[in-house]
């Protein structure tokens, strides 16, 4: 086997994995902290897309021309945008049921979803959108190579891989370091306790929904500028992968949800590149029921243990 | 006194407003579906479908309808779901009450759709559904205005073999019933032709990352890539080849023929060097030469299957002025049997609904984003 084509499809599913692990954290988090599956997190996702082709367009309308600065400005409004729509969903679709059963917020996530969806279609077109090519140029390995013989990644997919790691680290550092992470933890562990010793749980349940869309923007606006095109139906796919990513790293844990969508990049990467990419979703399924049989607590998440 | 003329405005509101509605005094419309994607990633094919049935309509009604009726033209939006496109049909069927329809278009809607028009005896003629399996189960009220995927499949075949003197093929399709449909249909010219594929492989829908299998594309040194499918996933497609290096021709069918595909690659360099199959463009048929006039003056590109969508619902309409009926099997059965004129020149049916003659050529798209045909 030509170890220049078993680098290239590390290399690929590396990139995938890393934004499959953007948006499982959004799940991860939210699962944890309410244990709840945030069904409309695939289109916050989505409207991040639009959002990332609609401030490219403003900037280049203002005549920005340097790459690090438009994407930097980008990076921000989208987030900044994203993450109100993050909270905005969770203030009106889940805060309201904060104490009915289970079933109730589960509803109303997938009709939030599907409220999403619509809206931008009619409000979009359902055709396909694109943005230009931002930032070209590739890295090859090793550069001197001539024909077929190399490994290369592009200037985005580095940064795609790069951004993800930045942005855990600085997500696993606010969680651990901070303040605002102490409380989150905490109501994690036991929300009526943390609420009795004076953490306003209510406002770190909204914390939480903002942080997940704050991710899933950064990689809607890296996943856009690097395949250049999007339409209103990708959150939906792309919500799913997430998801299978957060329960194959452990749903509730925070390095696990990247780890799984690394895992689940790369499984796929390597299924659809030495097997069968007919079978690549079939496989890729395969293996979250696989998982939710002999390991329902992931790589790394923690067995539930029943409260008394 | 002021609550008593209220209600007396409202009412005279209510009643002119209805009356401009429903103007009493006219004869009921003859009602005719037009079923496509209107929404969804193959939108821009159902808007072709759309505007080519709706100028029809308009340009029939202001030669005086027919049987000394308007017509009317419904929209229905199929998603490109054979699910939806079952419930649409039997919308159209049982409470729009449609005689006869223009659509759908893809094959996987088209082909549970015609079986309900079928038994409602409702006359069905598809402007773009390909797959041979349309016509090919024996409905007699099922036709199309396009072409069949087993002759444009060969059509590919033959230019990659003799044009593109390509040696190591790779075949992908989506895994829809028109892509795989078309890239089985290729693969079975190309052995015909002597030649073997090096890969035959199915990519999934909605997906944009498509790096692995590119990669492994370029692992068997294909120098040719056919795919069978449609262009939201012919475009990332195409970028990942470019984006890994791969300089070898992908060359696909009529499901990528729409500027749609340039955004869906993410710009004009990516589509450069692509082919794709499609009728000899209608735009360029003398007959029509005054519509595209006409649509371009409304800033509309008449383009892939719009001309087709006309001229499908000028058939249906021949054949009810022929007939003097609305009748699903009177009409189909002079169908089968009459050439009609229409802006896409003298078309004619055989006994299974397929077009008598088939007009298949090679288009290449260029850097500008822009496709001819090729000489």
């Amino acid at each position: 086997m030509d170890i220049y084509i078993v680098g290239q499809q590390l290399v690929n599913g590396l990139v995938l994995g890393s934004t499959y692990g953007l948006i499982a954290v959004g799940y991860t988090m939210v699962y944890g902290i309410i244990g709840m599956i945030n069904f409309a997190h695939g289109e916050i996702y989505m409207i991040s897309a639009y959002l990332t082709a609609i401030f490219l367009a403003l900037a280049s309308y203002f005549g920005l021309q340097s790459v690090p600065v438009v994407l930097l400005l980008v990076l921000f409004a989208t987030v900044f945008l994203t993450a109100l729509y993050g909270w905005s969903v969770e203030q009106i679709a889940y805060r309201p049921l904060r104490h009915s059963n289970r079933l109730a917020p589960l509803i109303s996530a997938i009709g939030i979803s599907l409220i999403l969806q619509n809206y931008i279609r009619i409000s979009q077109g359902a055709r396909n959108q694109g943005v230009p090519p931002v930032l070209d140029g590739v890295w090859r390995i090793p550069s001197s190579a001539i024909d077929q013989h190399f490994i290369q990644i592009t200037y985005l997919q580095s940064l795609i891989v790069v951004t993800a790691l930045a942005s855990m680290a600085l997500l696993t550092w606010i969680i651990h370091r901070t303040a605002l992470g102490r409380a989150c933890r905490a109501t994690q562990q036991d929300r009526i306790m943390a609420n009795l010793l004076g953490v306003d749980t209510d406002r770190i349940i909204s914390v939480v929904f903002v942080m997940g869309a704050a991710m899933a923007a950064v990689a809607g606006m890296l996943v856009t500028l690097n395949y250049g095109s999007f339409d209103f139906y990708i959150g939906f796919l792309m919500g799913i992968k997430a998801f299978t990513a957060a329960v194959l790293g452990g749903i509730g844990s925070l390095p696990g949800a990247m780890l799984g969508g690394v895992v689940l990049g790369l499984a796929e990467s390597f299924f659809a590149g030495f097997v069968n990419s007919d079978y690549k979703d079939v496989f890729a399924f395969s293996l979250l029921i696989l998982f939710l049989i002999f390991r329902p607590s992931g790589f790394l998440g923690v067995p539930e243990v029943e409260k008394v | 006194m002021q609550r008593t003329i209220q209600l007396l405005l409202f009412l005279a509101v209510a009643v002119v407003s209805f009356g401009l509605a429903h103007p009493l005094w006219a004869v009921e419309p003859i009602k005719i579906g037009v079923a496509g994607p209107l929404s969804g990633s193959d939108a821009s094919f159902g808007e072709q479908f759309w505007r080519g049935a709706e100028q029809a309509a308009a340009d029939l009604n202001a030669a005086g309808g027919v049987l000394g009726r308007p017509l009317q033209v419904i929209k229905a939006d199929d998603a490109c779901e054979p699910k939806q496109a079952s419930a649409v049909a039997s919308r159209l069927v049982d409470r729009e009450k449609v005689v006869a329809v223009v659509g759908h278009f893809c094959s996987s809607s088209t082909i549970p759709a015609s079986a309900i028009y079928a038994d409602a005896g409702v006359l069905m003629m598809t402007p773009g559904s390909t797959n041979p399996l349309v016509t090919e189960r024996k409905l007699s009220t099922v036709f199309r205005m396009c072409g069949r995927d087993d002759q444009q499949g060969v059509v590919g075949a033959d230019f990659v073999v003799q044009r593109l003197k390509a040696e190591r093929i790779a075949v992908l399709h989506d895994k829809t019933t028109y892509g795989q449909g078309l890239a089985n249909a290729m693969m079975t010219r190309l052995h015909a032709l002597g030649k073997k594929e090096v890969l035959f492989e199915g990519l999934t829908r909605g997906e944009k990352d498509f790096n692995a299998l590119v990669t492994k594309i370029k692992s068997v040194q294909a120098d040719a890539v056919y795919f069978g499918g449609y262009h939201s996933e012919a475009g990332p497609l195409v970028r990942q080849m470019r984006e890994q290096g791969m300089k070898a021709p992908l060359i696909s069918g009529d499901g990528i023929f729409s500027e749609v595909l340039v955004t869906a690659a993410g710009g004009p360099a990516y589509v450069d060097g692509v082919y794709m199959t499609f009728g000899a463009d209608p735009r360029n048929i003398p007959t029509g030469r005054g519509l595209v006039e006409l649509f371009r003056k409304n800033g509309y590109e008449p383009e892939g299957y719009t001309l087709y969508s006309y001229a499908t619902l000028q058939a249906i309409v021949a054949a009810m002025k022929a007939t003097q009926s609305t009748d699903g099997e009177k009409l189909a059965q002079w169908l089968h049997n009459n050439a009609v004129e229409t802006v896409m020149g003298k078309k004619a049916w055989d006994s299974k609904g397929d077009l008598q003659v088939s007009d298949y050529v090679m288009y290449r798209w260029d850097d500008k984003g822009k496709y001819k045909e090729v000489e």
